[in-house]
């Protein structure tokens, strides 16, 4: 096959280009220029769009013996990925860049113009596996290393896009396992740190970033029956489930610790509660995808397992599919009530090992709900 | 097998170049010595040094080596400005728009660190200084003018300035012209003496300063030299052994100088010819593609007449990114360029395009095919015989790019 190992810098994609070229594919390297004014040395933990990263990619690339390109995808990730960042936040909802990247990005932009440049596949450093069901079907599943699992983040990627994927680090039983064969290849990257910060914002102050881009302006912290409890900088700062960081001149009632429970942008208000109050019994939402074969459609319900960050853990779910007077929506009800669930989060929905869909949380039913509020 | 059509990025050495390399580079001395060994080493050097002077005309004195042709265009526009504000307040720099990047960035770093004004005159859509506005900002910036710098050849659409009115006006308006030469050395008569001569120049003002550099000749990468005349001159942007007029220190690269007067020497012989058979060959490669693939616009000046370099081809191909265009002939084993400039290996839409007032996405459908020495007719075939299929496809992922944002 004609692949297109999507190379950033990192130890991963050297790693897997490296493999499909071993698995005997025609590759050809692409490091994505995400940032139109790249700062020239990598710094701290920020795992891609210097000039430092482009050149660790291409000097990958030579030792692996492939051709390698940079394709400049900077205005469309601005427009998709950076503003639209922006945007969720300013709407007080609580975005995943990187999933947005892969949605938009490395698996939409750069694999049409791969594939309409002739490849058929686009490889990339994730760890997650791909397979086929017994009727052929291509599915997504979990990563052999489970503590390395990348496949939440890559969730939101449909049947199409998935048959011209290809992860060739998902059987790795570890990162571990991926340096050390990084180094035997002689390849540079092989100690080079993880990347864990949002590439986008320089120092990794994603708070800082967002108070110049979002305007900060003070506003009030409410409790749950609408009394103003405290003041804040600007309420996008703020993310449900968050403790530290609150001004609260009011006690609470009982003297308990107190969580962001809501963050309304609208009013520049922020509505704290006691930690009972994050546990949410219900999500649900009307964007979503199916990872390959989607489940059943008709409202019947059925088991899986819901996962609604990149590290936390799943959970046991009853999920159905309805129609409603909004659309058809994915609801799912945890076994047991979840905690920290903001709006604009991505729901990623597991059948054992293997993703079913997901979808962007834009409803959810508080286990404890409160009579009166406001 | 690999064909090379990006001759203007760097053409190959010259066989007899890199044997005058080896040849010198093996012998001993440094030429500023006074022993026998150093003053071997100097008699090469001043040899290389009065060849090279001979094909840009200019005594041997005046030629002055340097890394390249952005250290030459560095030290003249630097150096020229530092020098003419020693004793008057002239703040102006006189530049087009569609320079190389060599000669605007170091315009804008004296804008930010130094208090100069760049005054910018608008190119024609063939890509050639617009010599009425030119004429009209020498004018505005009357005894303010620290000095005018043009490009002879434009790099990337190839345009040939008119640089005989360009030297009259500089000579009229009493300031120092330096002239970017790079690309146009080796394919149009470089002569600063007869220049001069007829702009009616004297002293250091109107054309003083010529930047060529070897390895757009077949000479060695890494060598290049100031012509300054010799009644003008440049504050110096490096300090040490005050070697080259005190102008450029540094122990002087005698296998690198030896080498590129070679290749000055061959360049100069063969030019007529040379370029002859090049716009032979460049105008069946543009009939080719006219012919052969729908909607796409040759850039620059038109082939017939002298206005454009011989070896230059320029073409927008609408609905393409040049960057996919690129990497498919790559793909077939055909280098090219997009032409324009490159951050972290991403070409920028081209400031000469845009100068010339074309959108953007026009901008970033451009590609740069230039021919040289080695070029050959079966060179041009394969190039023809590819282009359309490769156009097909770079349209068709062009077109892909924007359904993303339609979504």
């Amino acid at each position: 096959m004609k692949v297109l190992a999507a190379m950033s810098g990192g130890v991963d994609s050297a790693v897997a280009a490296a493999r499909a070229v071993d698995a005997g594919h025609d590759v050809v390297g692409v490091h994505l220029a995400l940032s139109r004014m790249p700062g020239t040395l990598r710094t701290g933990s920020r795992g891609c769009c210097t000039i430092e990263d482009s050149m660790d990619a291409q000097r990958a690339a030579n030792l692996i013996g492939i051709p390698y390109y940079v394709w400049d995808f900077s205005e469309r990730f601005k427009l998709d990925v950076v503003d639209d960042f922006v945007a969720e936040y300013s709407a007080g909802r609580t975005p995943n860049p990187c999933m947005r990247c892969n949605e938009k990005i490395k698996f939409a932009a750069l694999l049409e113009k791969a594939v309409d440049l002739g490849f058929d596949a686009v490889a990339t450093g994730h760890y997650a596996r791909l397979d086929r069901s017994s009727s052929g079907s291509i599915e997504l599943h979990r990563a052999s290393d489970e503590a390395k699992d990348q496949s939440y983040v890559l969730g939101v990627l449909t049947r199409e896009q998935l048959e011209h994927s290809m992860f060739p680090l998902g059987e790795t039983p570890s990162k571990a396992v991926v340096r050390a064969e990084a180094a035997a290849r002689g390849l540079s990257v092989a100690s080079k740190p993880d990347s864990h910060d949002i590439c986008f914002i320089p120092d990794g102050d994603t708070r800082g970033w967002l108070a110049e881009r979002v305007g900060a302006e003070t506003g009030s912290i409410l409790d749950r029956e609408g009394r103003v409890v405290g003041d804040h900088d600007g309420a996008h700062a703020f993310t449900v489930g968050q403790r530290r960081g609150l001004r609260l001149g009011v006690p609470a009632d009982d003297g308990k610790p107190r969580f962001v429970l809501e963050v309304r942008p609208k009013t520049n208000e922020v509505v704290v509660g006691p930690k009972e109050a994050l546990a949410i019994a219900e999500i649900a939402g009307h964007r979503f995808t199916w990872a390959g074969d989607p489940a059943d459609e008709t409202g019947e319900p059925f088991r899986c397992d819901v996962q609604i960050r990149a590290h936390a853990d799943p959970v046991p779910a009853e999920a159905r599919v309805v129609q409603g007077s909004g659309g058809v929506e994915f609801v799912v009800v945890p076994d047991v009530p979840l905690d920290g669930v903001a709006p604009g989060q991505t729901a990623v929905v597991y059948l054992g090992t293997r993703v079913l869909g997901q979808f962007t949380i834009d409803r959810t039913v508080s286990a404890v709900p409160v009579a009166a509020v406001g | 097998m690999a064909v090379y059509l990006d001759h203007s990025a760097t053409t190959p050495l010259r066989p007899e170049a890199a044997a005058s390399w080896i040849e010198t580079a093996s012998s001993i001395g440094n030429s500023s010595s006074i022993h026998s060994h150093g003053q071997a080493a100097r008699r090469t050097l001043e040899e290389a040094r009065e060849d090279i002077a001979a094909t840009l005309g200019v005594d041997g004195i005046e030629a002055l080596f340097v890394s390249g042709g952005t250290e030459a265009i560095n030290l003249a526009v630097k150096g020229l400005y530092w020098s003419r504000n020693d004793d008057a307040d002239r703040p102006v720099v006189v530049v087009a728009r569609g320079e190389h990047h060599a000669t605007i960035d170091a315009i804008d770093w004296l804008v930010a660190h130094e208090g100069a004004e760049a005054a910018w005159v608008d190119l024609l859509d063939d890509g050639s200084i617009d010599t009425v506005h030119l004429e009209r900002v020498l004018r505005e910036n009357a005894d303010r003018t620290a000095l005018v710098t043009a490009i002879i050849a434009n790099n990337e659409v190839g345009t040939v300035n008119p640089v005989d009115r360009i030297a009259r006006l500089a000579v009229d308006a009493r300031v120092p012209l330096h002239l970017d030469a790079v690309a146009a050395y080796g394919h149009v008569p470089l002569d600063l003496r007869a220049l001069r001569e007829a702009s009616g120049a004297s002293g250091a003002i109107g054309p003083v300063a010529f930047s060529v550099s070897a390895h757009k000749i077949g000479g060695p990468q890494g060598i290049g030299v100031l012509a300054l005349h010799r009644t003008a001159t440049v504050e110096p942007l490096q300090h040490g052994g005050g070697q080259q007029r005190r102008l450029r220190s540094g122990t002087q690269d005698v296998a690198s100088a030896a080498a590129f007067a070679t290749a000055a020497r061959l360049a100069a012989s063969e030019m007529d010819p040379e370029q002859e058979r090049l716009k032979r060959l460049r105008d069946r490669l543009v009939a080719g593609v006219l012919a052969q693939v729908p909607d796409v616009v040759l850039n620059g000046p038109p082939l017939a007449g002298d206005r454009r370099l011989a070896s230059n081809a320029h073409f927008a191909f609408s609905g393409c990114q040049g960057d996919s265009i690129l990497f498919l002939l790559d793909m077939a084993g055909i280098s090219v360029s997009t032409g324009s400039a490159c951050q972290a290996g991403v070409p920028e839409p081209s400031h000469v395009l845009l100068a010339m007032g074309r959108s953007e996405d026009a901008a970033r459908s451009a590609l740069r095919v230039t021919l040289g020495r080695t070029t050959t007719e079966t060179d041009v075939d394969a190039f023809l015989a590819a282009i359309p299929g490769v156009i097909v496809s770079a349209r068709r992922a062009g077109l892909s790019e924007r359904d993303v944002g339609a979504r």
